[in-house]
């Protein structure tokens, strides 16, 4: 964003909040902002703002961090919707101590807001709780014989995926495809028409990626293209569905940090250690995402695709969004037209 | 022709037109004018002008640019198309609604009448949900339409049901029946009498509800969201389109075309006010 695109928003903040309140349907990130209950003096309430997804996980997280040594007394409200939309609206000025997302752009949005630290992502994990791989989900059976990306633009095979451009999260999903070719040697040229030729095979493009899943278990298409953790707490649903990780996918990374305007930043950060102890990713493990601790991902099952690579290895979010995703001139934009 | 003492807009549908000065009870007092002032500046002019402003914020060229990009132009044009078509059916549709509703005597009746305003009561996400579910894939009905453009156009009719209907139901509660007897009884097909006599009197009420059932579909969102689809220059509404650029940050670009619909409502609310108007003093 050029710089003084960066002034005007300054200047335009109050008016943006008006704006996205109006304009994002914040419901559910409003509800959570009501007045706080009043407390007693030794007691902290943490505000969790979240993507939806991880929701299960934090539910069983927060009470074992309520009964270790740092947590104990401490008071959750948690608040979970579309990781953008959360973002605006923390952005907007709903109250937070703890912000979740399923990408980091979500986060560096706060930090251009300076809701987060600058150096946010100069621990060891870079800023990271969560990981998982973009995957391929089918019908059970797999009748359609899906095991590659060259196998969704098959005749007759209609693919799934949520809007890139109106999911975040959704940008995963391209960026597997995308580096699926470059990242083997292919050029720039021809991974750009694979997704020419991938989106001709998308009838349905949801806004997000759990309406995306509701399509598709809803009965329409043949593929839904997911994050791994998002096939696996749906087959723990019990939709009828499997998935394989393809030979090139993409590792999804997904940023916590502490908001700089949290009344009790020291147990929100207390909380985010918490987040990467054994205990707490054990139970990410149990829902279906990868640990970022080596030692607990290895007591889990996930496949190991021979080519795995990361958003840094695509040139950074800030490159990617300009050059994919810019609802003009990006090249997801002028595949579709 | 003198001031009437109509609002604007038309019977019934345009509350709080603060200019009408009534004869018989006035309520025009310095007071009620800065409360009513207040009210509206804070509910609709402050909001509006915001995002007008807010579309400024880059400039003529990002105005132009954002509107103009092939992606918008496509959504903006299934989105006007589709309120014109969905407004041309809700006004045969509803008038004939109404007419039932009214003139009509069946078992029955109240529950029907009753039921014309749920479309309004139900959060338009549910309303897309249950399109979807009786119109998609796995239709019990074995109707498979979601996805297209023919579902968006279901969307915006189902939301936009009410407006016609209860515009008119009143006005045609309060026809004089005499002029169309009396047209009867000088051999006047039905059809004639209705041409003649009673679609005149109605046609005010029609035109406004076919003028807010307009605005409303132009920038229909949740009901469409769901069942259309939402694939760029096939069945991407404008509200979707606006959302995609929030989505990316670019509130300026989402402004612009919120404004465009907004132009483009404002016009067609316009000329039938005008449109009224003229047939008003035609009458005369």
């Amino acid at each position: 964003m050029p710089s003084h695109d960066r002034l005007l928003q300054s200047r335009f903040t109050r008016l943006q909040a008006l704006f996205a309140l109006a304009a994002t349907a914040a419901a559910p990130a409003l509800a959570s902002s009501f007045p706080r209950p009043v407390l007693a003096q030794d007691q902290v309430t943490l505000t969790l703002v979240a993507y939806s997804t991880p929701r299960e996980a934090y539910e069983a997280i927060i009470p074992l961090f309520q009964g270790a040594p740092d947590g104990a007394g401490v008071q959750f409200e948690t608040s979970y919707a579309g990781s953008g939309e959360q973002s605006r609206a923390v952005e907007g000025g709903l109250p937070a101590d703890v912000v979740a997302f399923s990408l980091e752009p979500d986060i560096t949005r706060l930090v251009k807001a300076g809701l987060v630290a600058e150096d946010w992502n100069a621990d060891e994990y870079k800023g990271m709780v969560t990981d998982s791989v973009v995957a391929l989900a089918f019908r059970t059976g797999n009748p359609k014989g899906i095991a590659s990306w060259d196998d969704l633009i098959k005749e007759g095979v209609e693919v799934i995926t949520a809007n890139p451009l109106t999911s975040g999260g959704a940008r995963w999903n391209i960026l597997a495809a995308w580096g699926a070719f470059l990242q083997t040697g292919k050029t720039e040229e021809e991974a750009t028409e694979y997704l020419r030729q991938l989106f001709t095979h998308v009838p349905v493009q949801d806004k997000s990626a759990r309406e995306a899943l509701a399509t598709f278990t809803g009965g329409k298409g043949d593929v839904l293209i997911s994050y791994e953790n998002e096939a696996i707490a749906a087959q723990q649903a019990g939709e009828e569905l499997e998935y394989i990780v393809p030979d090139q996918t993409i590792l999804i990374e997904n940023p916590v940090a502490v908001d700089t305007e949290s009344a009790n930043p020291e147990k929100a950060q207390a909380f985010i250690d918490f987040l990467r102890t054994p205990d707490a990713q054990k139970v990410f493990g149990e829902k279906g995402y990868r640990s970022i601790l080596p030692e607990v991902l290895e007591t889990f099952d996930f496949p190991t695709p021979p080519t795995l690579f990361t958003i840094a290895d695509l040139g950074g979010w800030s490159d990617v969004t300009t050059k994919l995703f810019d609802p003009d001139n990006g090249i997801v934009a002028k595949v579709q037209q | 022709m003198s001031a009437t003492g109509y609002p604007l807009g038309a019977a019934g549908a345009a509350p709080g037109s603060p200019t009408t000065a009534g004869r018989a009870l006035s309520v025009s007092t310095p007071l009620s004018i800065g409360v009513i002032t207040a009210y509206l500046s804070v509910i609709v002019l402050i909001p509006l002008a915001a995002v007008v402003f807010r579309s400024s914020a880059g400039g003529w060229d990002v105005f132009w640019e954002s509107v103009t990009s092939p992606q918008a132009l496509a959504a903006l044009r299934l989105s006007v198309i589709g309120s014109f078509v969905v407004a041309a059916i809700n006004a045969v549709m509803g008038t004939t609604i109404a007419w039932v509703l009214v003139r009509d005597e069946f078992p029955g009746k109240d529950a029907v009448n009753a039921l014309i305003d749920l479309p309004f009561a139900l959060p338009t996400i549910v309303a897309g949900l249950t399109l979807i579910a009786l119109y998609g894939s796995r239709s019990p009905l074995g109707i498979n339409v979601a996805y297209t453009q023919f579902a968006v156009l279901l969307a915006l009719l189902f939301v936009t049901l009410p407006f016609v209907v209860r515009a008119v139901q009143p006005v045609l509660g309060e026809l004089d029946r005499d002029m169309e007897q009396a047209a009867t009884a000088l051999g006047a097909s039905s059809w004639t009498t209705f041409r003649l006599i009673v679609l005149p009197n109605l046609l005010p009420a029609v035109l406004a509800g076919v003028g807010l059932g307009f605005a409303r579909a132009i920038g229909e969102f949740g009901s469409v969201v769901l069942i259309s689809g939402n694939i760029p220059f096939q069945t991407e509404v404008a509200a979707v389109r606006i959302f995609s650029q929030v989505e990316n940050d670019n509130v300026t670009a989402a402004a612009a075309i919120a404004v465009v619909l907004l132009a483009i409502s404002l016009t067609v609310l316009l000329i039938i006010a005008l449109f009224e108007r003229w047939s008003r003093k035609h009458d005369q």
